[in-house]
């Protein structure tokens, strides 16, 4: 059951703050939860982490493809392994790594990627990933998820922590936008109805969440109203929740901080065509590289808005 | 089983038993399985701490053998060892097999899945670390190619493992001078490995790896270090024990019928 916050309000704590706590929590639960770094430690604020269990944070250096390898090689032997770099380095750059060592060896390593997409801002181009979402949709049995908000993340975190096998956590380490209020339930795999709509459904995660509410607010003083799906859990993706709103409301938006080749809109349109063929459209970064910026410049230049998924919403209508 | 005839003996049958393996499907990587025959022979003779019957027990030595391809060799010796019936063997790389030719976890006794060169080594790395996490004295065995140490993630794994004071990690490196295009000098010259090795902090030992009493020793030795993981770089011949294969080109991977298999077995012994 979920219970949504009632404004569209920033979280007052950092993501990558609770990322440390909720780790430091599950440690003392379970002995075996590890967490390592590339050099990246201070970045996801792990310093506490480090201070609490020193034996227990493993910090590689800069190398990214031997974390990967180390972590799957700690998992091995009983250990639960916690994995953090930049998102593009902790796929991208260790993918074989990652699909081989983790994957295809069947063991149980937990892959946190930070500052997804548009999130790297002045970090530029070379540190913002549009494609890392598809590249670790195409590793078999791989779990895809990023957390809407602290709440989703601390659940997402201790679902991880308990289930075997690789998993890749798609995290923004500043302030998000609070979706849903203490106290709430999620299942991985199920995509969380936060707004009901039957003339059309915008599906969406991670920041573009906010920007999917900020949309239906906008069409409903229109007269049109909106679904809106958070599909926190891209990977396995909900069939279900995506039949029944082509079904109910014939007509889908999909809406992701990420290439629109290989990501939600791909998984999604891929569950229409082959169940239940309708209109859809996708919201994303048109198959360009990242550049530099501030998140709200880049919003801007890579159509990330909810206006922009206004005018994709009354494209998909009229085709409705 | 550490005696020194008798490790001699374990080596002869599984260069045996992995030609006739490789002969079942026709075709394979033989030339770096015939290789480390010495070394699986002294380590699964005696040195390892191993229960064929408890092949996951937790406390056991673990052997990660990153040159993947050399799987059949490893395949043979687990066979010997009883971890698996010897027929397995002539399921290698046939439809729905538990033997694929690059080393294959889900395999009784093959403690990690290898292939893509470089990544046993973060593997291994890894297992020695979570089992001294765990407070565990087992040792952590990490078997490479020569070409292999082309690969960088074998020097981040090297750089990783001083760094955190592995000492329950003991490498080899089959140093047999050839990779799959060549000889190693012609195609990516490797230099001298221990050397390489000992400039990541590693003690560091270079032998004849075909000696099964040079192994022994060379492993006894690197166990009296403390703080540092230990490197024995075994001097080898590609396709070692098949004579008109030793150390030429082409031997990586060739063809062979059962009939070349049972006169390897033939000529082998004779000169036992």
């Amino acid at each position: 059951m979920i219970k949504l916050a009632n404004n569209i309000d920033k979280e007052p704590i950092e993501m990558r703050k609770v990322y440390t706590a909720t780790l430091i929590e599950l440690a003392k639960e379970n002995e075996n939860i590890v967490a390592l770094d590339a050099d990246l430690m201070s970045a996801i604020a792990m310093g506490d982490f480090a201070k609490t269990y020193p034996d227990r944070f493993i910090n590689c250096g800069i190398q990214e493809a031997n974390m990967m390898g180390v972590a799957a090689g700690m998992s091995a032997t009983g250990k639960v392994p916690f994995a953090h770099t930049f998102a593009p380095f902790a796929t991208r750059r260790a993918y074989d790594q990652l699909f081989l060592s983790a994957g295809y060896a069947e063991l149980n390593v937990k892959v946190v990627g930070s500052d997804p997409g548009i999130t790297a801002q002045l970090n530029g181009g070379t540190h913002m990933p549009f494609e890392d979402v598809g590249l670790m949709r195409l590793i078999p049995n791989a779990v895809v998820v990023e957390p809407t908000d602290n709440t989703v993340l601390k659940f997402v975190l201790k679902e991880a922590a308990k289930t075997y096998g690789l998993f890749y956590i798609r995290l923004s380490r500043k302030n998000s936008t609070k979706v849903y209020e203490e106290g709430s339930s999620f299942t991985i795999g199920k995509a969380n109805t936060i707004r009901e709509g039957n003339d059309v459904t915008i599906i969406a995660y991670g920041i573009m969440v906010k920007e999917a509410l900020l949309a239906a607010n906008i069409l409903k003083e229109q007269g049109i109203e909106v679904r809106v799906l958070d599909m926190f859990t891209i990977k396995p993706i909900d069939k279900d929740a995506v039949i029944k709103a082509a079904k109910e409301t014939g007509a889908i938006v999909t809406t992701e901080n990420h290439n629109i080749i290989g990501g939600l809109g791909e998984a999604v349109a891929a569950v229409l065509a082959e169940n239940a063929p309708i209109p859809m459209e996708r919201v994303g970064v048109n198959d360009v590289f990242g550049k530099v910026g501030t998140q709200d410049y880049l919003a801007k230049e890579f159509n990330l808005t909810a206006d922009e998924i206004v005018q994709k919403v009354k494209k998909v209508l009229e085709r409705k | 089983m550490t005696k020194v005839a008798d490790l001699k003996t374990f080596a002869t049958k599984i260069r045996i038993e992995t030609i006739k393996e490789i002969a079942g499907i026709g075709v394979g990587h033989i030339g770096g399985a015939l290789s480390i025959c010495d070394l699986l022979a002294v380590l699964y003779g005696g040195v390892m701490n191993i229960d064929p019957k408890n092949p996951c027990d937790e406390n056991r030595d673990w052997l990660i053998v990153s040159k993947g391809h050399s799987g059949p060799a490893l395949y043979a010796t687990l066979a010997l060892k009883g971890y698996f019936p010897m027929d397995t063997l002539k399921t290698l790389n046939k439809p729905d097999t538990i033997l694929p030719s690059h080393c294959d976890r889900h395999a009784p006794g093959v403690d990690m899945t290898t292939g893509s060169l470089g990544q046993g080594a973060s593997l291994a790395m890894g297992i020695a670390l979570g089992n001294k996490l765990s407070g565990r004295n087992n040792y952590t065995y990490l078997l490479l190619g020569d070409g292999e140490c082309n690969e960088g993630q074998v020097w981040e794994a090297a750089m990783f493992a001083n760094n955190k004071k592995l000492d329950n990690v003991i490498a080899f490196v089959d140093d047999n001078k050839q990779q799959l295009d060549g000889f190693t000098k012609d195609i990516s010259n490797m230099g001298d490995i221990a050397a390489k090795f000992s400039a990541f902090g590693w003690n560091s030992q270079s032998i004849d790896g075909h000696d099964v009493e040079a192994i022994l020793n060379a492993i006894k030795s690197a166990k009296e270090n403390e703080g540092v993981p230990s490197v024995i770089v075994l001097n080898t011949i590609k396709a070692k024990g098949y004579k008109k294969w030793e150390g030429s080109p082409g031997n990586h991977n060739f063809n062979i019928t059962m009939e070349d298999a049972l006169q390897f077995e033939k000529d082998i012994l004779a000169n036992e």
